[in-house]
C-alpha cells in the first residue's frame, strides 16, 4: 500500500469527525448496543441477541401504534398538502396584503410546541374553551365535547391542532414556488385560451414540484415523529387511542425501563421513517420524469 | 387583416409607459420594433396582444373595435424572451395545446404538430420533455407552438435574446424564411439594430414610451429623422461631433474643416451635430476625399473577428470598428479617416439635415 504523503491532513478532519461521533454515531451505537442486551442495572447486562427486536416485531401494542401512526400521518398529508397548495393559491401577490397573510401564516411556526398542546387544551375545554363552549352550546353532540371524552374527540382535535400548526409551512413553500413562476408563464397560457384549471394543473403544480417534494417530506417526518402535541393534550389516551410510536417509545423506556426492547425499537423507528422517506422521494422525483427540480 | 393602433396612451400611475402611439399594421406585413430596454417595446405588444388595456386610445382590426375584447377572443399568438413551454408535457403535447383547446379534430392536430415541428426542425424531439431540451430547443418548442395556431397576429417578444450566439444567427435565418411563408401580421422586438436589419420588412423605432419613426427598415437605417433614432439603429452606437457650418464651410474641432459638398451643399450658416456610423471610420486612407483626424486611444474592444477602437479627439469620443483583431497601445497617437460622403449631420434641435446619398452608399 502506497504511504500516505502529508499525514496532516487528518487533523483537518477530525473535528467534523468528532462532532459527529458525539452528536450522531456514538447516541447511535450506545442503542444498538442496549438493543441486544437486557440491561438489570447499571453494569449488569447479559447479552441477549436478537430477542428483542423478535420481541417487538411480535408486539401487538406495538402494531396497533403503528397502525395508529399511518392513518395520522397519512392523515396529515392528505388534509395539509391539498389546504396548503389552495391557502397558497388564495394569497395575495402584490401590496400590503402580501406581509400580512406571510405573517399571519408564519405565527403558529413561532409558537414552541408544547406551548401549543397547551393553548388547544384550553380552546377545546368544555367550561371555558371557545370551541368546547361553543360546540357543546350547539347541543349537536350526545356526550358533551372534551378531548379526553372519547376517542374520536381526541383525534379531531389532535388532528385540527396539527393541522393549524403545520399547513402554513407547506402554504409557505407552495407561496415562494409560485412566486418563482415567471409571469410570461400564465401569459401564455392566457393566450392559448387555457383554463384556470388547465394552468393549475399544466403550469402551476409542475413548477411547484420541488417544493411540494420537500413539504411532503418535512410533514411525513415530523407528522410520523409526533410527541409533544400527543403528550401535551392527552398523554396518548383515551385509552391508547392517540399512542403513537414515540410516545409507546417513551412509555416503555422512561415508564417501565425497559431498555434493551426500547432501543430494539427506537432502530425499527428509525429504519421506517428513513425507508418511507426515500420511497416518497423517489416517487415524487419519477412523477412527470424528466423535469427539473426547482 | 389589417391593425390600427390610434393615439394609444400607457400610464401604470404616474409613469408614462407608452405615449400617443399611430402605427397602421396592414395584412402580411412585418415589423420590428426597435427599441433600448424600457422603450416600451414588451407593453406595446402585450397591448397588441389584447393582455393589457391602454389608458387612452382603440386598437382598430379592419375598422372594428378590438380595444376592450379578451385575449381569448382575438387571434394572436405569442413568442417569449423566457422558452416558455407546459413543463409536465412532452413537446407534442406542447405544440398541440392550443389546437386541443380550440377543438380541432385529432387528425388535423396531429398533421398540424408534426408540419410545423418540421418546420422548425424538432419532429425528432416530440416525445421529449422541454427540461430535456436545449434552449435553443425549447424555444423552437415555443415557437412552434406559436406558429401552429395560424394566428392573424404573431408577437415575438425578444425571442432570441436568451440563446447563444451562434443558435441566434441559424434561428434568425429560419424566422426569416417563415415569416415570409406567412400571411400574418408578425412584430417582433429587439434591441438589436443588426437584426432589425437582418428581418427586413418595417421596422418602427421606440424610445421612452414613443415611436421616434416608422418606416421601411433600410429607409430608416439611411435616413434617421433625428439624432436619438440613428443612436439606437447603430451598434455600437453612431459617433457624433459637434461643429458648425461657416463660409461655405464646415468646421469641427480643432480646425479641421471641409467644403460643403454632395450631401452637404444644402446646409445653412449654424451650428450642427455630424454623425458617422462606426464601420464608416478607417485606420487607412481608402479614397482621395477622406479627412484625416488624429485621436489618441483609449480602448481596444475585440468583438468576434472585430475590433472596436475607442479614440478621443478634442475631447469627444469616437469608436472605429475595424476588421481583424488587432491591440493598439494605449494612449498611442493614430490618424483616424473617414470620406464625409458618409456623414449623417442634425440641426440644434436634433433633426435630421442631411443624410449620405446613394453614391456614397454605393462606393463603399
Amino acid at each position: 500500500m502506497e504511504k500516505w504523503e502529508n499525514n496532516r491532513a487528518w487533523f483537518l478532519v477530525l473535528p467534523v469527525f468528532v462532532v459527529v461521533a458525539f452528536s450522531a454515531i456514538i447516541p447511535l451505537m450506545t442503542v444498538v448496543n442496549y438493543s441486544i442486551q437486557d440491561i438489570f442495572g447499571p453494569g449488569n447486562a447479559v447479552f441477549v441477541g436478537t430477542e428483542w427486536f423478535e420481541e417487538m416485531l411480535t408486539d401487538s401494542r406495538l402494531h396497533d401504534a403503528l397502525g395508529r401512526q399511518f392513518i395520522f400521518s397519512g392523515l396529515v398529508l392528505l388534509i395539509e398538502i391539498p389546504l396548503g397548495i389552495l391557502i397558497a393559491l388564495a394569497m395575495p401577490k402584490k401590496g400590503w396584503g402580501v406581509s400580512a397573510s406571510l405573517i399571519t401564516l408564519a405565527i403558529p411556526l413561532l409558537i414552541p410546541w408544547n406551548v401549543i398542546g397547551t393553548i388547544w387544551i384550553i380552546f377545546t375545554r368544555p367550561d371555558i374553551g371557545l370551541f368546547g363552549v361553543g360546540i357543546n352550546s350547539l347541543n349537536l353532540l350526545d356526550v358533551p365535547f372534551d378531548h379526553t371524552a372519547r376517542p374520536s374527540f381526541a383525534w379531531i382535535t389532535l388532528m385540527a391542532m396539527e393541522v393549524w400548526h403545520w399547513t402554513p409551512l407547506v402554504a409557505l413553500l407552495c407561496y415562494a414556488g409560485l412566486r418563482a413562476i415567471p409571469e410570461a408563464y400564465y401569459q401564455a397560457a392566457k393566450i392559448d385560451g387555457a383554463s384556470a384549471w388547465s394552468v393549475f394543473r399544466y403550469i402551476q403544480l409542475p413548477k411547484m414540484r420541488g417544493v411540494l417534494t420537500i413539504a411532503v417530506l418535512l410533514r411525513w417526518m415530523d407528522s410520523f415523529l409526533i410527541y409533544a402535541e400527543p403528550f401535551a393534550l392527552t398523554g396518548g389516551g383515551p385509552g391508547n387511542s392517540t399512542t403513537f410510536l414515540s410516545i409507546y417509545l417513551v412509555k416503555l423506556a422512561t415508564g417501565q425501563f425497559d431498555l434493551g426492547p426500547a432501543a430494539a425499537f427506537s432502530l425499527i423507528y428509525f429504519l421506517i421513517v428513513l425507508l418511507f422517506s426515500f420511497i416518497f422521494y423517489q416517487a415524487l422525483l419519477n412523477v412527470g420524469k424528466g423535469e427539473k427540480i426547482a | 387583416m389589417g391593425l390600427q393602433l390610434e393615439n394609444l396612451d400607457k400610464l401604470v400611475g404616474r409613469e408614462i409607459y407608452l405615449k400617443d402611439i399611430r402605427l397602421d399594421l396592414a395584412s402580411g406585413s412585418r415589423h420590428v420594433i426597435l427599441g433600448r430596454t424600457l422603450a416600451g417595446k414588451t407593453t406595446l405588444l402585450r397591448i397588441l396582444a389584447g393582455l393589457d388595456k391602454p389608458t387612452h386610445g382603440r386598437i382598430l382590426v379592419d375598422g372594428r373595435d378590438l380595444t376592450g375584447v379578451s385575449v381569448r377572443k382575438r387571434s394572436v399568438a405569442m413568442v417569449y424572451q423566457q422558452f416558455i413551454n407546459y413543463p409536465s408535457l412532452t413537446v407534442f403535447d406542447n405544440i398541440a395545446s392550443p389546437l386541443k383547446l380550440a377543438g380541432i379534430s385529432k387528425q388535423e392536430i396531429d398533421a398540424r404538430v408534426r408540419r410545423t415541428a418540421a418546420m422548425l426542425h424538432i419532429d425528432n424531439l416530440l416525445d421529449r420533455m422541454p427540461a430535456e431540451l436545449s434552449g435553443g430547443q425549447q424555444q423552437r418548442t415555443a415557437i412552434a407552438r406559436a406558429l401552429v395556431k395560424e394566428t392573424q397576429l404573431l408577437l415575438l417578444d425578444e425571442p432570441l435574446v436568451n440563446l447563444d450566439y451562434k443558435l441566434r444567427e441559424e434561428l434568425r435565418v429560419e424566422l426569416q424564411q417563415i415569416f415570409k411563408q406567412r400571411d400574418a401580421i408578425v412584430v417582433y422586438t429587439t434591441t438589436e439594430p443588426a437584426e432589425a436589419l437582418m428581418l427586413g420588412g418595417n421596422i418602427v423605432v421606440m424610445d421612452e414610451g414613443r415611436i421616434l419613426q416608422a418606416g421601411p427598415t433600410a429607409q430608416v437605417y439611411r435616413h434617421p429623422s433625428n439624432a436619438r433614432v440613428a443612436e439606437i439603429f447603430s451598434d455600437p452606437p453612431i459617433n457624433f461631433v459637434h461643429g458648425h457650418v461657416r463660409d461655405r464651410q464646415a468646421w469641427f474641432g480643432r480646425g479641421i474643416s471641409l467644403p460643403l459638398t454632395g450631401q452637404l451643399a444644402g446646409l445653412a450658416e449654424g451650428e450642427y451635430t455630424f454623425g458617422v456610423r462606426c464601420n464608416h471610420l478607417f485606420l487607412k486612407a481608402s479614397s482621395p476625399e477622406d479627412i484625416e483626424i488624429r485621436a489618441s486611444v483609449e480602448l481596444s474592444e475585440i468583438n468576434g473577428s472585430e475590433t472596436f477602437i475607442h479614440v478621443s479627439y478634442d475631447d469627444q469620443k469616437l469608436v472605429v470598428q475595424d476588421d481583424g483583431i488587432h491591440q493598439l497601445k494605449l494612449g498611442r497617437e493614430i490618424p483616424v479617416y473617414v470620406n464625409p460622403c458618409h456623414f449623417f449631420v442634425f440641426d440644434e434641435q436634433g433633426r435630421l439635415a442631411a443624410a449620405p446619398d446613394q453614391a456614397c452608399h454605393s462606393n463603399l
